[in-house]
């Protein structure tokens, strides 16, 4: 290579730092999907190729009852959070700057900005206070503290897709005599919809996947799959949870890919 | 065409912003744009004339005034209920539709029945020569293409006005030649009223019935090219149209007084004082009788004609256009001293700036 371009793959030590950065982010979740393949009672100890500790997880009423709530919760949180982030996308794409946009860009995003835990506890003491004045302890909770933390995931790719969209098509349908409602039905919709599928795909992941609000915000008996995880791990640490863990990085990465292949640039 | 309104705009204004800051886009601008005919808005950027094209199409409401579409009072008329289409200087296609669905968008919003839509679009992909293209994407086409298909989807519901904002300026220079042509048979055959803008004079003299040149918000003057090229009504449009010599000097009883003493006839001048002329460069003639005497300083050879830069007595700069002749040489040295003489009848008096 010629000494006047700079080129950081060319820099000492770049490979030797790529790879060891690979193999950190790697090798655990390889060596995880392997151990779950253990036939031993040992999450260390190797004892054999087998599929035991799935059909455990596959038995355990525990885990069927946190995988079905999980999917309910992520479920909900992803069809609200994609909803409300469309009407925000909408409201702070489809017009000419203004003032403060910036600022509701923030509090659009305060999730992603607000330690986690700070939220959790907030919303434990919000919600304990609703539980005593109302007696209601369903699912409704969570439902509500997921869908509010996934906004922000959910307008981010919706936004991205609204900004690239010309402002004129809305005038020129209209220019064609669409109505409003025709407008958006028959151009802004369908030209968002990539958009709202991905933020809704990533809200579902990014809902599925929630420990510590959760764990803060749960009524008794209201475990999902991570929280539940999260209480074996305090017991007994046994390969049944490298097999739940595989199969909740398989739905993911299930997810992940459909999320880029509706996300990415289309010709 | 005919002397009947298509379009009207009376006392039209529209501001930005208020009190101290107040930008007035359009400032009280009254006009006629007649049926039938090819209009030009024709100004440099920021001249307002993209703003009163949004009046009219109704993307935006005037501060003041009035906008009449066919005689009818259209100002508080939403743009989706006024029969007048646009060409987007973006073109803003539809890109999740085909050609095809783009040209039939206009008619299935206006309900019309399917059957007449379906040949509609085929009679307008024949008119704008698509005719292999109805299924494509429009990010499958070449940006004369996806222009045509803009055309034939504001012609599609056969609007009373087609406005066209700035549509060729992002062709290249051949493009847009033969777009030029293109658009001068659409509204030839279709016979429907084009207000046209743009801030490229030549596209305004060589298509337009009548050109409106607009300046700072305000009408500056409204005729046909040739009026407009030959009777500029002030040093902004004389400027902006075409090239021209400024010359200035005092006007005495049908001649004017040059700095330089020189006394140059100009017998349709009225009045007196101090006033501007104008003369376009192909109206210099050399003449050993000429009033003016000049410096050559400079020749550019431009194929057809030879741009001579000359210096008069008085210091002024003035570039006199003559053909070539058959060998390409003028016949002219750098530093020789020359008369020259405007063409009779071509010089214009001008009043203000």
């Amino acid at each position: 290579m010629s000494r006047r371009d700079f080129n950081i793959a060319a820099m000492p030590g770049f490979a030797t730092i790529a790879i060891a950065a690979f193999v950190l982010l790697y090798m655990p979740i390889v060596t995880m999907v392997i151990y779950s393949f253990n036939a031993s009672d040992s999450v260390a100890l190797w004892g054999g190729f087998s599929l035991r500790w799935y059909a455990i997880a596959w038995e355990n009423d525990f885990v069927k009852e946190a995988t079905v709530r999980s999917l309910v919760l992520a479920a909900s949180a992803a069809v609200i959070a994609s909803a409300l982030a469309t009407l925000a996308a909408l409201g702070t794409t489809r017009r000419k700057r203004f003032k403060g946009q910036t600022f509701i860009y923030v509090m659009i995003n305060q999730p992603l900005m607000v330690p986690e835990i700070v939220t959790a506890v907030a919303l434990l003491i919000f919600f304990a206070a609703i539980k005593k004045a109302t007696g209601y302890t369903g699912l409704g909770y969570l439902i509500l503290a997921h869908s509010a933390f996934c906004v922000p995931f959910a307008y981010l790719p919706i936004r991205a897709r609204l900004e690239g969209m010309d402002l004129t098509l809305e005038r020129a349908a209209a220019d064609l005599y669409a109505t409003p409602f025709q407008t958006f039905r028959r151009i802004t919709l369908p030209l968002m919809a990539p958009g709202i599928a991905a933020g809704a795909m990533l809200s579902f992941v990014i809902s599925l996947d929630d420990v510590i609000i959760t764990e803060f915000v749960k009524s008794a008996g209201q475990d999902t799959l991570p929280t539940y995880m999260l209480g074996q791990l305090r017991r007994a640490v046994t390969p049944e949870v490298n097999a739940i863990s595989t199969a909740l990085l398989v739905l993911t990465v299930l997810m992940l890919t459909a999320f880029f292949l509706l996300t990415r640039k289309r010709g | 065409m005919t002397d009947q309104a298509a379009v009207e705009a009376r006392n039209a204004a529209r501001h930005y912003g208020s009190g101290q800051s107040v930008v007035k886009a359009l400032d009280d601008v009254s006009l006629t744009i007649r049926k039938g005919e090819f209009f030009t808005l024709l100004g440099p950027s920021g001249c307002g004339k993209t703003t009163l094209l949004r009046l009219i199409a109704g993307f935006e409401t005037p501060t003041s005034g009035q906008i009449l579409l066919s005689g009818q009072d259209i100002t508080d008329i939403p743009p989706n209920k006024r029969k007048v289409n646009t060409v987007f200087q973006s073109y803003a296609l539809f890109p999740h539709l085909s050609v095809a669905a783009n040209i039939a968008f206009g008619l299935e919003m206006l309900g019309r029945p399917k059957a007449e839509t379906a040949a509609r679009v085929e009679e307008m992909l024949a008119l704008v020569r698509l005719d292999q293209m109805a299924d494509r994407k429009p990010a499958m086409l070449s940006g004369g293409q996806q222009q045509r298909v803009a055309l034939a989807r504001a012609l599609a519901p056969g609007p009373e006005v087609l406005l066209l904002d700035e549509p060729l300026s992002a062709l290249d220079l051949k493009l847009r030649k033969e777009m030029q042509l293109e658009l001068k048979r659409l509204q030839t055959e279709t016979g429907i009223t084009f207000v046209f803008v743009t801030h490229d004079q030549e596209e305004a003299l060589t298509m337009s019935d009548r050109i409106g040149v607009m300046r700072a918000g305000k009408l500056q003057q409204v005729g046909g090219p040739r009026e407009i090229y030959n009777g500029p009504v002030n040093r902004f449009v004389a400027d902006f149209i075409g090239e021209t010599n400024f010359l200035t000097g005092t006007l005495e009883a049908g001649r004017v007084r040059l700095p330089s003493g020189e006394m140059l006839d100009v017998p349709e001048a009225t009045g007196q004082g101090e006033v501007t002329l104008a003369i376009r460069p192909e109206q210099i003639r050399i003449d050993p009788e000429g009033a003016l005497e000049a410096r050559l300083t400079q020749t550019v050879y431009f194929g057809t004609d030879t741009h001579c830069h000359l210096q008069l007595k008085d210091g002024t700069e003035i570039v006199a256009r003559l053909q070539s002749p058959p060998s390409g040489d003028v016949g002219l040295s750098i530093g020789e001293t020359l008369r020259l003489s405007p063409v009779p009848g071509s010089v214009q008096v001008l009043e203000g700036d």
